[in-house]
């Protein structure tokens, strides 16, 4: 699945410093490595590790204070703003913890939205690609609910859709089942491994180490530093994982158990 | 992002606060309605000014003696004894672009009929008066020339001086009043009037041969005036022109001197008429359009809290690609939209004023350039005061904001 021949992303010596006061605080202390089309990779790390400044790297939401960052073939450190709002509308799906749907807003019309940001679709073309990706995710039946509508589960599947939509080069998940039960984590589990085995390179933002599991390839982020990259040849699959969770779980059970986790 | 879906999202986002959408367009409404009938009432009152002077005759000019200065001094005008019978005859026999004349004397008292009196003014004119006036008689006939040869003792009176000093269904005709104790015979009654612009009430007049006036009443020689009338309202400059001429002749100055006499038209007074309306309208609509400015940072300040609120949404739209562009176009239109249909409500408001000002009596027109000035005023406004909170939106840290709680 994983074509070695296509480097999506590539990181040369990344640094990103901040000019916090008078104090200059490194968040990325020189990150290196090349991510390749049709990986699952799950970035890892304690707070405070980078992690979050890696991601905002990758989805050029900013710009490395030094280094070279490729992403598609293309350098971004140097682009504009605007280069850089085209590159994430052409090229990143993004999936957010909180989902970040435009509340009273259509599932359809909340998958549109990278689409309204790119001159090339149709009104006609958009609504057929919203339709066709929120029908992949599994959401055909809830076409036209609002966000209040839906349960937290089906609301991170719109986000999904919405990041498949602009069929992008990577998607980008920050902690995108950090709100959601364990069951439902996993029902995402399902559906990533799904993206990941149609050839999709998907990375994955969590503290969660179980998840790496689930995961191609595990980046571990320490104090702005890679401190493990591994190859993970021993995928799970995540619809044995959901098939074997108890069906009884309570929420109280669940909120003890991630705390337990996180502890 | 094309201009419809910035349309759309905009008439969304308007449409998901509707009530405060509505009070933020209530300030243009109130302040473009308020322009709107300013204006109105302005240009109404205009119209009525030029009626009522047109009513008076355009082409009516009046000669006063006096210059605007004699020796780098100003005399009042009235004590100037320049204006005398031969002018009058001069103008008489040398007159080509005037049709009619008459020399004027004044004086103002009390007048006595029977045991009712009022205070009124006398004119001492000539038959002529009443054609230069437009002025009709309702009843009995005016004055004759050989009345004014002969400072016969008659008078024409207007319909207030009836009201006062007669009872009703009494005719006046020929009845005598007293005016300074000297008995004037009525030969006719002049059709209403009414007041002027100026609030004077022209029907309290008695009008009487220029000669009585002098010879029995003020013993005196010279006119405070001379009225005439030109041919037609274009032709008031060639009339001017000629009694110039006329009186320059007729008082033997040299070419070095300055007229000892002033002419003005009707028409020039109109256009003093119409220049101190404007002043005052431009008053009025001035005040009318601080509201609008308040409204427009009603706007700013909704626009503001609307950027606030929505940070998280302006995050994720630039995460998927928005440019700050896309965003500030999208709170721009947001308060264009608020501005003009604003706009469009207050002008329909004000059109409905001005009908309200109409049936309470008083004259209101709405100018046509009135609604377009309120339209570019109310885009002005929504950019204007959109363009700050569009700047702030667009300039937020997309980082930052997907993150804002």
């Amino acid at each position: 699945m994983v074509n070695k021949d296509k480097v999506i992303i590539e990181l040369r010596d990344v640094k990103r410093k901040f000019i916090v006061g008078d104090e200059k605080v490194y968040a990325l202390r020189g990150v290196s490595f090349k991510i390749y089309e049709g990986e699952f990779v799950t970035i890892m790390g304690t707070s405070g590790s980078g992690k979050s400044t890696l991601l905002n790297q990758l989805g050029c939401l900013d710009t490395p204070s030094s280094g070279e960052y490729i992403l598609d073939g293309m350098s971004v450190r140097k682009m504009s703003k605007n280069q850089r709002a085209r590159l994430r509308n052409r090229k990143i799906g993004f999936v957010f913890q909180n989902y970040n749907l435009l509340p009273k807003t259509t599932s359809v019309e909340n998958v549109e939205l990278p689409l309204m940001y790119n001159k090339e679709y149709s009104a006609k073309q958009r609504k057929e690609a919203a339709i066709k990706v929120l029908k992949e995710v599994g959401l055909g039946h809830r076409l036209d609910h609002k966000p209040n509508q839906m349960s937290g589960g089906q609301m991170q599947r719109v986000a999904i859709a919405r990041a498949l939509v602009n069929n992008p080069a990577v998607i980008l998940a920050d902690e995108a089942t950090g709100n959601l039960d364990t069951r439902t984590s996993f029902e995402m589990l399902v559906l990533f491994q799904k993206l990941y085995s149609e050839g999709h390179t998907i990375i994955f933002v969590t503290h969660n180490p179980e998840l790496a599991k689930y995961s191609s390839r595990n980046i571990l982020l320490r104090d702005g530093r890679i401190v493990d990259d591994t190859i993970n040849t021993n995928i799970l699959s995540a619809k044995e994982t959901l098939d074997n969770l108890p069906v009884e779980e309570t929420v109280d059970d669940l909120i003890t158990e991630s705390e337990s986790r996180d502890d | 992002m094309s201009i419809l879906n910035l349309f759309k999202i905009a008439i969304k986002a308007l449409s998901n606060n509707k009530f405060r959408t509505f009070l933020s367009m209530l300030g243009i409404i109130i302040g473009v309605a308020a322009v709107i009938v300013m204006m109105a009432i302005g240009q109404g009152s205009k119209e009525s000014v030029r009626k009522d002077i047109s009513k008076m005759g355009t082409n009516l000019l009046s000669v006063r003696p006096g210059a605007e200065k004699m020796g780098g001094v100003r005399l009042d005008p009235s004590e100037m004894q320049t204006l005398k019978i031969a002018d009058y005859e001069a103008i008489l026999n040398n007159k080509k672009y005037i049709t009619y004349v008459s020399p004027e004397v004044t004086s103002s008292g009390q007048v006595i009929y029977g045991a009712k009196n009022t205070s009124t003014t006398i004119y001492g004119e000539s038959p002529e008066y009443l054609d230069i006036k437009k002025w009709e008689i309702a009843s009995g006939s005016c004055f004759t020339d050989e009345d004014v040869r002969k400072g016969a003792k008659v008078c024409v009176v207007g319909k207030t001086i009836v009201d006062e000093l007669f009872e009703e269904d009494t005719d006046p005709i020929d009845k005598v009043i007293r005016f300074k104790s000297i008995p004037f015979r009525i030969v006719g009654v002049l059709e209403e009037k009414g007041y002027n612009n100026w609030g004077m009430d022209q029907d309290n007049v008695i009008i009487t041969p220029y000669t009585t006036v002098m010879k029995r009443l003020l013993a005196q020689t010279f006119f405070q005036g001379i009225n005439a009338s030109a041919i037609s309202e274009e032709l008031s400059d060639k009339a001017i022109e000629e009694l110039t001429e006329i009186l320059r002749e007729s008082h033997s100055l040299k070419d070095s001197d300055e007229d000892d006499f002033t002419i003005r038209s009707q028409q020039e007074m109109m256009e003093t008429m119409s220049s101190t309306m404007d002043t005052i309208t431009i008053i009025l609509v001035v005040a009318a359009g601080f509201s609008l400015l308040v409204a427009g940072i009603g706007i700013m300040n909704i626009m503001l809290v609307s950027v606030t609120e929505r940070t998280r949404e302006i995050g994720l739209r630039m995460s998927v690609g928005a440019r700050g562009f896309d965003i500030s176009n999208q709170f721009l239109i947001e308060s264009v939209i608020i501005s003009l249909s604003g706009g469009l409500i207050g002008i329909l408001t004000g059109w409905l004023g001005t009908l309200l000002c109409n049936h309470l009596g008083f004259p209101a027109s709405i100018p046509m350039w009135s609604i377009v000035v309120s339209f570019v005023v109310c885009t002005v406004i929504g950019v204007g005061f959109g363009y700050f909170p569009a700047r702030k939106a667009a300039n937020l840290d997309p980082i930052e904001a997907i993150r804002y709680e």
